[in-house]
């Protein structure tokens, strides 16, 4: 039912642990860089340092995969339609692959042989994996035993979960996803209509409240068994919103580690409820208003892509079809010469992330410089984009980002905020009649920032983002994005810009 | 005395699992219910199992033919809503 979770792989765990140890002055003191992982206690850090999904810095580096065992739910959801996969984690329209347990191993084993940054499998789906606790466990069962270098996470909605904590704690699953949208059985009984209960369906309130019951009662006793919990939350507009705030005190009381807001998808073509009855998705500042008002400051899921049920690689890319059934049979796969091969690659990435840790250590302990004339003044924080493909850098062309980075600028350094997704323009030379309207929606998506930075941008879309108020610049190509920041923002100061007025941009637009 | 399931089934595998008759089996293109075996879940369950953890509405038909789940039934969206929405769609 929803994302994915998991973490690193022992070798190189051991070595960020240390890395970590010794730099002394973490981000969170010095009140700079997205790095919250440093600000979680040891023990929890140690666990998701190398995770793809709780690092911004790690997911570039390490990748994630799921299998589709788990076809069968156990509740509804308004914002699912079993006719294609489940919608909460999956980009509807797509079906998936379903495996077998057997196959889902060969698959894994093979990806994490081909792909060694794979370090963690997730089973999220198509519909409940704790509601086919046969086949998920099948898997988790015979993974930890032929590939014991690959963490196991689980997402769930709950409705099973006190049942399964057992189970759960003999594989060594330390994290497991709980999707929450509610403490209030009224609010529940608008998202979840009905649930599969002691052998009858059960709906509305009296359904909603049983889930409620079971997720909080799964949540406690996975705490119990210290078992790490991450809960997922869908932000439904005039449903959940102002909700989610208690939701999120709630969970964190209890043990929740994180709690991730991600956005309502509902567009009437996926044949969900919200769908079809129009309910809207939350738009990119109300999402970030509530994610700010939720994690504080644990934004390490902001970077979260909701990912399908059987996407494989990094955050943001798929590469589920290198690894197609009539693909895998052909492999000759030697698991124990591949996790060599893996723990080197590993350690290698290890090091790469200490290195890249240190000289974040040491921009931030450098003050942003403040001009003269601003000196007392509070200057207003700056939201930027940034296109790239990873790596940390400023890399992609504008029009061929199908994502920003967004980052805050302000004279507390620089924080990651979220991702933004955008309609392609470029697609391709024959698609030119769709290009305004496609680069108009990337425009929309750009909302609330001032600067946009990416390697390189064609002259049309300069103007348009001019016009629109958002300053485009292709100074900082291939520089770490952080640094290229605040160097922008320090610009923005020298000249002036920031103290002039609040909206120096929308000026420029009314002119 | 038996259900059938039809066509509009997406092959979830809900259904198979909490059969107590083990009637129901994979068919060439969904899943199906065997006449012979299948019991209506009676002297079992008070509601018949498919048919209370089956997701989607008119997959499930019961002796005479109707469906057990009909359409509004689990997704709650009215039927008319549905078939404007799809007309829109088609339309565009
Ligand atoms: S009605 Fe009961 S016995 Fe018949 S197929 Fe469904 S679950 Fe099995
Ligand atoms: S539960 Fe319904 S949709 Fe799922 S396999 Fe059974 S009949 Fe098909």
């Amino acid at each position: 039912m929803d994302l994915t979770v998991l973490d690193s792989d022992p070798v190189s765990e051991g070595e960020i642990a240390t890395e970590t140890d010794v730099k002394g002055c973490s981000a969170g003191a010095c009140g700079s860089t997205d790095d919250q992982v440093s600000q979680l206690p040891e023990s929890i850090r140690e666990k998701v340092q190398n995770h793809p999904c709780y690092s911004e810095e790690a997911h570039h580096y390490f990748a994630r995969m799921h299998v589709a065992v788990a076809p069968a739910c156990n509740i509804q959801c308004h914002y699912c339609n079993r006719k294609y996969d489940c919608a909460n984690e999956s980009r509807p329209g797509v079906v998936s692959e379903l495996l077998t347990p057997d196959e889902a191993v060969m698959k894994t084993k093979a990806v994490a042989a081909n792909i060694p940054q794979m370090t963690v499998l997730g089973i999220a789906g198509p519909g409940d994996p704790l509601a086919n606790p046969e086949k998920t466990f099948d898997t988790f069962r015979r993974l930890s035993a032929e590939a014991p270098d690959i963490k196991l996470c689980v997402s769930t909605n709950g409705l099973a979960l006190p049942d399964s904590v057992d189970e759960l704690s003999k594989h060594n699953i330390d994290h497991v996803t709980i999707t929450i949208n509610t403490l209030d059985p009224k609010i529940g009984a608008q998202i979840h209509p009905w649930i599969y209960w002691n052998n009858r369906r059960i709906y509305g309130e009296k359904g909603a409240k049983i889930l409620i019951a079971q997720q909080q009662k799964g949540l406690e006793m996975l705490v119990d068994r210290g078992i790490l919990v991450k809960v997922n939350s869908v932000l439904i507009p005039g449903v959940n919103d102002e909700h989610l705030k208690e939701v999120s005190r709630t969970v964190k009381s209890k043990g929740a580690f994180l709690h991730n807001v991600m956005p309502l998808i509902a567009e009437a073509e996926h044949g969900t409820f919200y769908g079809v009855m129009g309910q809207r998705s939350p738009d990119a500042e109300e999402l970030q208003d509530l994610q700010d008002a939720c994690a504080g400051d644990m934004n390490m899921m902001r970077h979260c892509r909701q990912c399908r049920a059987d996407a494989v690689g990094l955050l943001g890319e798929d590469r589920g079809s290198e690894f197609t059934l009539d693909k895998i049979a052909k492999m000759d796969i030697d698991y124990d010469a591949a996790m060599k091969v893996r723990a080197v690659v590993h350690a290698g990435i290890a090091e790469e992330l200490a290195e890249k840790e240190e000289k974040k250590a040491r921009i931030a302990g450098v003050v942003v410089p403040q001009s003269d004339s601003s000196q007392g003044l509070d200057l207003p924080p700056v939201l930027m984009a940034v296109a790239t493909s990873g790596g940390g850098v400023i890399n992609k062309h504008f029009g061929h980002a199908t994502e920003f980075l967004v980052y805050e600028a302000s004279t507390k350094g620089v924080r990651f905020i979220s991702h933004r997704k955008v309609d392609q323009f470029c697609i391709g030379d024959d698609e030119c009649g769709e290009k305004e309207s496609a680069l108009a929606g990337s425009i929309r998506s750009l909302q609330g920032c001032e600067v946009v930075l990416c390697s390189k941008i064609g002259y049309e879309p300069w103007e348009q983002l001019e016009n629109a108020g958002i300053q485009p610049n292709g100074e900082h190509a291939m520089e770490p994005i952080e640094e290229a920041i605040q160097s922008v923002y320090q610009e923005m100061i020298d000249s002036g810009k920031l103290n002039e007025t609040a909206q120096p941009m929308e000026e420029s637009v009314s002119a | 005395m038996s259900l059938e399931i039809v066509e509009s089934c997406v092959n979830c595998w809900a259904c198979i699992d909490v059969c107590p008759s083990e009637a129901i089996a994979m068919g060439d293109t969904h899943f199906v219910i065997s006449a012979k075996k299948c019991t209506e879940c009676d002297g079992d369950y008070a509601d018949p199992q498919c048919a209370s953890i089956c997701p989607i509405e008119s997959a499930i038909l019961d002796a005479e033919g109707m469906p057990l789940n009909p359409p509004g039934s689990l997704t709650g969206i009215p039927p008319e809503r549905m078939e404007a929405a799809i007309k829109e769609i088609q339309l565009r």
